[in-house]
């Protein structure tokens, strides 16, 4: 990363001595969409609010392209926020609501009309001009919010949880056309979410914030193949975590009894996690294989994949596999026995 | 629906319009009756406007009353004085109000509820008394006098009572609760994060005020304007008790018409035009207003 876009320093703050944010530090690069994922009550919300101007840090600098803007109010920041509930204006139209922001700036009539119009193109908002808020659509709400905030031209748009109020079909359909918005235009955008799977597919990096601070930064697969701990490892997607004994130089799974043979770092780690996905089962046609072998106890099917709950020893854990790979005559089916494997690569080691 | 509805239900009803037609329009149209009557000494001291005599059938009755009060100028300024105090005074509750409403309706749940028993409270001691308690306060040997010798910035007290100084000041006291409490309704549903988004998209402070707060606070400020306007207008009590011989207001010319005159027809024929030009250009405001905010829904 060259030198920072948007770099967060050492910022805190209070809200009658609970502690929203704690020393969170974080640089985002130009152009890049930035996620801020956690679950409600972690920070992020007050985090954008700050990047926003609508807060003050309590201690700690916010500096925009080298400058900082940490005392500047949020009129003069060139940035926008798109809001959770859009926030349009219910006593203007969409046209009003768009060109709101562009009539606060010196710009003349006509710049303002062919700015406006170009929005309107780009977000296929035609037709709706002189529409009330209140007589558009949830999706079309949305993408007047978003018009009204890239008219500005802005450096950092913010987005404040951008698809939580639209429905799920909508909201697949809305990830792909921002990603494409954002390559199209450049601009730099923070996401804040709780959606994790919102977070994987929209961004080139997120952050992981907990408790007012940031656990990890990284992009979505390294933040799903090798997460700080098992906090993360669990809030992205599904995680198997098994513990890990280290006696005379063998690394072993202690759950299924397994010996890791090729590894070359013999650190002391204490857990490992194997992804769903990257453990397959095969119903088992004779018993004389050593093995592991599990009891199927839940079978979910899901159309492209199916989801078993597996037992060994007492100890439950998932796999998920796809469909394709199971031929018909091998179904597997509650109760039956399995047998386990996954490649040595995918198991990912950690300190707790 | 309608099907459904049992006899008691109708009645149910029904009762608010038996109130109204019993307590108001009734009311109003003897005082209509008697504007329309001739008046004459007696009691009551105006003719029946129907009477059977010798003559035969007769109709006692006259746009005299009117004629009078239009064509003398003693009444018209009545009641633009009033027209004046009610515009002045309802501006300035609006002035003083905006503020103390938004304010209210921006605080911490526990701590908006405490605000707006302070504000309900006064209503618990009687409205007269209320107003007594500003005759007491403005008089020459009254605390604000007394503060003001006392360090020194006048020798003699200065007179506050009796002027249409002290009646505005009376009025807005006593009418700044119905400015305030119908604007804190519309504040209080306010979404804040219009004033955000406002900020964000580069307005300042006043024109966030300008073009998003006013706007949308604005049923607020029509309904409150109208809940002072109109009983200002007719206001009697307190201009009586605060007010002096400086301006005469409507209130107290109906009052005087009816107790120390006893010209009952003369004072109906006020009061009936005083309703008549106050009510139709208010039904019309907010017919036109209804009609704009349905547009707008």
């Amino acid at each position: 990363m060259s030198e920072p876009f948007l770099q967060i320093i050492d910022v805190s703050k209070r809200f009658d001595n609970v502690v929203a944010l704690d020393k969170v530090n974080l640089k985002i690069a130009k152009s890049e969409i930035f996620s801020l994922l956690g679950s409600s009550g972690c920070g992020k919300s007050t985090l954008l609010r700050i990047i926003a101007g609508f807060e003050k840090p309590d201690e700690g600098r916010i500096l925009l392209e080298g400058k900082d803007i940490t005392k500047l109010p949020p009129y003069v920041r060139p940035l926008n926020i798109m809001f959770q509930n859009y926030a349009l204006f219910p006593h203007l139209n969409v046209t009003n609501n768009i060109q709101f922001g562009l009539k606060e700036e010196k710009i003349s009539k006509e710049e303002i009309n062919r700015r406006v119009n170009e929005i309107l193109n780009l977000l296929e908002l035609n037709g709706l001009e002189k529409r009330k808020i209140n007589e558009i659509s949830g999706g079309q709400q949305q993408r007047v919010a978003l018009a009204r905030c890239l008219v500005k031209k802005p450096k950092l748009l913010l987005l404040d949880e951008p698809l939580a109020a639209l429905d799920k079909q909508l909201r697949v359909q809305t990830q792909f056309e921002l990603v494409n918005l954002q390559y199209k235009l450049g601009i730099t955008f923070i996401i804040v979410t709780h959606d994790q799977e919102e977070a994987m597919s929209l961004s080139d990096r997120m952050a992981i914030m907990k408790n007012g601070e940031i656990l990890q930064v990284g992009n979505p697969v390294e933040i799903y193949e090798k997460p700080k701990d098992k906090y993360i490892a669990n809030f992205i997607g599904t995680a198997n975590i098994f513990n890990v004994l280290n006696k005379n130089n063998q690394i072993i799974i202690k759950e299924l009894n397994y010996e890791v043979k090729n590894i070359n770092n013999k650190e002391n780690y204490v857990k490992c996690l194997i992804r769903p996905e990257k453990i397959s089962v095969k119903k088992l046609e004779n018993q004389s294989d050593n093995l592991n072998i599990g009891v199927v106890k839940e079978v979910a099917y899901l159309g492209s994949y199916t989801k078993y709950l597996i037992e060994v020893n007492g100890f439950e854990f998932y796999s998920f596999m796809q469909n394709s790979l199971v031929s018909d005559n091998l179904q597997i089916r509650w109760d039956d026995k399995v047998q386990i494997s996954f490649n040595e690569t995918s198991i990912y080691f950690f300190n707790d | 629906m309608i099907k459904n509805f049992k006899k008691q239900n109708v009645w149910f009803v029904f009762t608010p319009y038996l109130w109204l037609v019993l307590f108001f329009f009734v009311p109003l149209a003897l005082i209509f009756k008697i504007s329309i009557s001739v008046s004459e000494w007696g009691m009551p001291p105006y003719r029946d406007l129907f009477s059977l005599s010798e003559n035969g059938f007769e109709i006692n009755s006259t746009l005299g009353n009117y004629f009078f009060i239009f064509s003398d100028p003693f009444y018209i300024r009545s009641y633009l004085n009033s027209l004046s105090l009610a515009f002045t005074s309802t501006l300035l509750c609006l002035l003083i109000g905006y503020p103390i409403a938004f304010y209210v309706a921006k605080s911490k749940t526990s701590i908006r509820n405490i605000l707006l028993i302070m504000l309900i409270i006064p209503f618990w001691s009687s409205f007269l008394l209320r107003v007594y308690a500003w005759k007491v306060l403005l008089q020459g040997s009254g605390i604000i006098n007394s503060i003001l010798i006392h360090i020194g910035l006048i020798s003699e007290p200065i007179s506050m009572l009796h002027n249409h100084y002290a009646v505005i000041l009376g009025v807005v006291y006593t009418y700044l609760p119905f400015m305030i409490l119908p604007l804190y309704g519309y504040l209080v549903k306010f979404d804040l994060n219009l004033i955000d988004a406002s900020n964000d998209l580069g307005a300042k402070p006043l024109n966030t005020f300008v073009k998003v707060i006013l706007p949308l606070s604005l049923p607020g400020i029509v309904a409150g304007s109208m809940l002072v306007f109109i009983p200002v207008v007719g206001e009697y009590i307190i201009p009586e008790m605060l007010g002096g011989s400086d301006k005469l207001y409507f209130g107290k010319i109906i009052w005087d018409e009816f107790f120390v005159n006893r010209d009952w027809p003369i004072a109906s024929a006020l009061a009936m035009s005083g309703i008549v030009i106050l009510v139709f250009p208010i039904i019309i405001f907010q017919l036109m207003y209804a009609k704009y905010n349905f547009k707008n829904e």
